[in-house]
């Protein structure tokens, strides 16, 4: 089995006049992969001929880095789950080889990337959600700026995620660096810390273990736009209304690329795929897959996103560079303030 | 001679290539890489070293006293006693083990231990119990029992008697156990990252923030140096120990156990309920979180997102099974190559054997990368998945069986090559007899290791196949109610796969008994 698995692998490095392969692979992150079964890409294969082989790289930064240290051999023809968060990196590093996806014109013009090197396919929408009913018994409005939450009411019974070791948890405070500006952003921070805010690890415990929906004790939790619907669709009853909600100040864009792998030997079936991950075939599964919403605007969202959340009009997002740039010392800034 | 030095070398040579061509080598090719980068002068970098560097050791080495002092009682009671129920103690005490880390970290924050040293320390106990029973109580129960009678017909004190008899015939064992609580425990990383968060970084989760999040490789081939030279004192120091205090003698084949009688009857009991009592409070809060909701039953038929969770459970068998078979065949072989020769060359072998516990699975991963497409391209191959986990399995089933193999007397060698035997069948005569049932305990750790799939695997590509862990993972990341249920129904089917697994293993430890 090794043995014919690496004499494929072989032969598919030698063959590079071959126009389309019998597969192509698509190395992601372990959420993207482990959504994949057998229909996923079957429409392509179908129109094609060529199977897609998904391979799992752990998070979204073993993704890239990876990519980056495979870049003279590359372990895969697409990749796909680069956010902003790391995307600088990426083209950095020069891994992507650039191509125009023919369904680029669906895509709303402030994801894609002027010079084509990756392609936008879904968005998700770092947000506050807030737990419905403890607002209700407790007689308390649900608040709509992050002013409001400065409040000791409320900024107690608020839990983010730690920018360092989460991914929503950067992505919020990202979003209070957009919202506050580089002079400001701290204070809101240190008087949150005053007023006894709670910061937690990772998403599962601010969700799991902190949120009063899941008898903890923040009715207030960093997560997505899409954790409603997803309260519905999971629900252990069938549910009228999503017990939880969002609130739409402070929301944080995080926008997810496929790009071509620089070295592939299919350019050309590599475009073919990403144009597929953009049709309204492939994005109209993504919501119920993957809970993101589709790039493509002309994919409908099924009934439970459009009944249970709200897509945030104005998102707050950062440039990919300056992200990169200053990353680091912003975590480290944020962490003086929070833990002295 | 010339034969012996022949056959040795033919059996030295898969592990050397094992471990060479898949550990040393990436790690090299990775680290190379990292520190031809590397700048002079990053600033702040020697108090930040300093700083995650003394947490790294000394959680390492609280942790492994406090494990020790946990596992104690448990793993004197099923050393020295036979009593209903013993297989299934041994069993639950396996069982945390294996567990995801990601799952227990929310246990232990269901339970309000977070964001304290405290919590991680308890984490890191209830992880590693299981190490120190199951080494140091296969040495321990196979003591031969005349000695410690004599000693008590002498007028010695029970605790005289263990002080004086039975400690220092332990230490092979005790040091084994020692050592690899140790390298677990200083290589710590989810632990600390769900319930230390940031604070409390250790040289692993330094690594991983500075390779993966901020791509700064120099700095973190700098930091899996300093790991690795750590790594290496604490394990040179142990080989050096357990050469000087390995003592020959003739140990029993079969178990020595007796029935527990009068008052001890009692101290048995409490020693079994205590220790399993304690490990069992983040279990019921798993097993509690785990019922209503139909969770179990959605297991057999959610299929809402690619394939019902049940479907990882093959997989994870799979691999496991073949992680175990690997682990065993070249952890037998590396004992006996190890055991075969003494000085400083078996010394070192043993040593690098070792080092895949205590090497950052983020460089390991990279290494992969990096390294392994050359001749044949191995990387995102099916194979690369039981090929990490035996790297990390072998060290388990060489320290089970070289203790055993070392006490085995030269006398007993020599007689049987004086009496014509080969000394292959000297090696299958007399030490694969008293070896294959350590191995088993070693395979049996192979089996779990690779189930609760920790380590390199994490950051590699690999193929797509669901394992347990990684459908665990799948599910916590996921909101919704039912969502949350079957990530705990999943992590009970695995604690229950796992204490399966490991009472079968004892049962054919038994069952083997009667052969003799």
């Amino acid at each position: 089995m090794v043995i014919v698995l690496a004499l494929t692998t072989v032969a598919c490095g030698e063959s590079e006049q071959a126009e389309t392969p019998e597969t192509l692979r698509l190395i992601a992150h372990d959420s993207f992969a482990s959504g994949v079964d057998e229909g996923t890409f079957a429409p392509f294969t179908e129109e094609t001929g060529i199977t897609v082989e998904v391979i799992p790289a752990g998070d979204a930064g073993a993704l890239v880095n990876q990519a980056a240290l495979s870049r003279d051999n590359p372990l895969a023809d697409v990749l796909f789950g680069v956010d902003d968060t790391f995307l600088s990196r990426a083209l950095e590093e020069d891994i992507f080889r650039p191509h125009e996806s023919t369904n680029i014109g669906t895509v709303d013009p402030t994801l894609v990337d002027a010079e084509s090197r990756v392609t936008p396919i879904d968005f998700g929408d770092v947000c506050f959600n807030y737990d419905k009913a403890w607002f209700e018994n407790n007689g308390l409005v649900v608040p709509d700026d992050l002013d409001d939450l400065l409040v000791d009411t409320y900024a107690q019974v608020v839990t983010v995620e730690h920018p360092a070791t989460s991914s929503p948890g950067l992505a919020f405070m990202l979003a209070t660096i957009d919202v506050f500006g580089e002079d400001g952003w701290l204070d809101w921070w240190a008087e949150m810390r005053d007023a006894g805010v709670n910061v937690a690890n990772d998403w599962d415990t601010a969700y799991y273990g902190d949120f009063t929906r899941y008898g903890g004790s923040s009715s207030l939790v960093v997560s997505y736009a899409s954790s409603p619907p997803a309260e519905v669709i999971f629900a252990e009853e069938p549910l009228e209304e999503a017990p939880t909600g969002v609130i739409e100040a402070g929301c944080y864009r995080q926008v997810e690329y496929a790009g071509i792998l620089e070295g592939t030997p299919y350019p050309e079936s590599a475009g073919e795929l990403i144009d597929f991950m953009l049709s309204v075939e492939f994005q109209e599964g993504i919501p119920l897959t993957w809970f993101v919403f589709p790039a493509n605007q002309g994919a409908a969202l099924p009934q439970e996103f459009i009944e249970h959340t709200t897509i945030p009009e104005s998102p707050t997002r950062l440039d990919p560079e300056l992200i990169a740039e200053n990353r680091d010392r912003w975590i480290d800034e944020w962490i003086s303030v929070m833990e002295g | 001679m010339r034969r012996i030095r022949w056959g040795w070398l033919a059996v030295a040579a898969v592990p050397t290539f094992f471990i060479g061509y898949f550990f040393v080598y990436p790690l090299a090719r990775i680290l190379v890489l990292g520190l031809s980068e590397l700048s002079i002068g990053a600033s702040g970098l020697e108090a930040r070293l300093l700083r995650v560097g003394w947490f790294t050791l000394w959680q390492a080495v609280v942790s492994t006293i406090l494990t020790f002092v946990v596992a104690a009682p448990l793993t004197w009671a099923v050393s020295s006693y036979r009593f209903k129920g013993r297989r299934l103690a041994m069993a639950m005490a396996t069982v945390p083990f294996v567990l995801p880390t990601v799952v227990v970290g929310t246990a232990f924050v269901a339970l309000g231990w977070r964001d304290s040293i405290g919590a991680i320390l308890a984490a890191h106990v209830f992880f590693n119990v299981a190490v120190v029973v199951r080494t140091v109580s296969t040495l321990w129960s196979r003591i031969d029992p005349r000695l410690h009678e004599a000693a008590r017909v002498l007028g010695g004190s029970e605790w005289e008697v263990f002080k004086s008899i039975t400690l220092p015939l332990l230490r092979p064992a005790l040091a084994a156990a020692a050592s690899i609580v140790f390298l677990f425990t200083f290589t710590s990383f989810g632990v600390v990252l769900i319930l230390g968060g940031f604070r409390y970084a250790t040289l692993e989760v330094e690594i991983y923030r500075q390779a993966v999040t901020l791509f700064d490789l120099p700095l973190a081939a700098t930091l899996a140096i300093v790991q690795l030279l750590g790594v290496s004192a604490a394990l040179y120091a142990y080989s050096r120990y357990q050469e000087r205090t390995a003592v020959a003698w003739t140990l029993e084949r079969g178990t020595n156990l007796k029935r527990p009688r009068g008052r001890t009857r009692f101290v048995v009991a409490a020693a079994v309920v205590g220790t399993l009592g304690a490990l069992a409070v983040p279990l019921t809060v798993l097993v509690g979180r785990s019922l209503g909701q139909n969770a179990y039953r959605s297991l057999l038929t959610d299929d809402r997102v690619v394939g019902t969770p049940i479907s990882s459970v093959w997989n994870s068998l799979a691999f496991a099974l073949g992680a175990t078979v690997l682990a065993t065949l070249i952890g037998i072989m590396a004992a006996a190559v190890i055991t075969g020769r003494s000085g400083s060359l078996s010394r070192w072998f043993d040593l690098t054997l070792m080092l895949p516990l205590g090497t950052s699975a983020v460089t390991i991963g990279f290494g992969f990368i990096i390294a392994l497409d050359w001749p044949v391209d191995l990387r995102a191959t099916t194979w690369l998945v039981p090929i990490a986990h035996a790297l990390v399995a072998v060290p388990f089933v060489v320290r089970s069986t070289v203790p055993t193999l070392r006490s085995v007397p030269a006398a007993t060698r020599e007689a049987a090559a004086v009496l014509g035997a080969s000394p292959f069948r000297v090696w299958r005569e007399i030490d694969l007899p008293i070896v294959s049932r350590a191995a088993l305990v070693g395979a049996g750790f192979a089996f779990v290791i690779s189930l609760g799939e920790f380590g390199a695997t994490s950051f590699v590509a690999r193929p797509g196949l669901a394992t347990i862990p990684t459908m665990i993972f799948r599910l916590l990341t996921r909101p919704g109610a039912t969502s949350f249920g079957m990530a705990m129904a999943l992590s009970v089917v695995l604690a229950l796969i796992t204490a399966a697994v490991v009472m079968a293993m004892d049962r054919a430890r038994i069952g083997e008994l009667g052969a003799f």
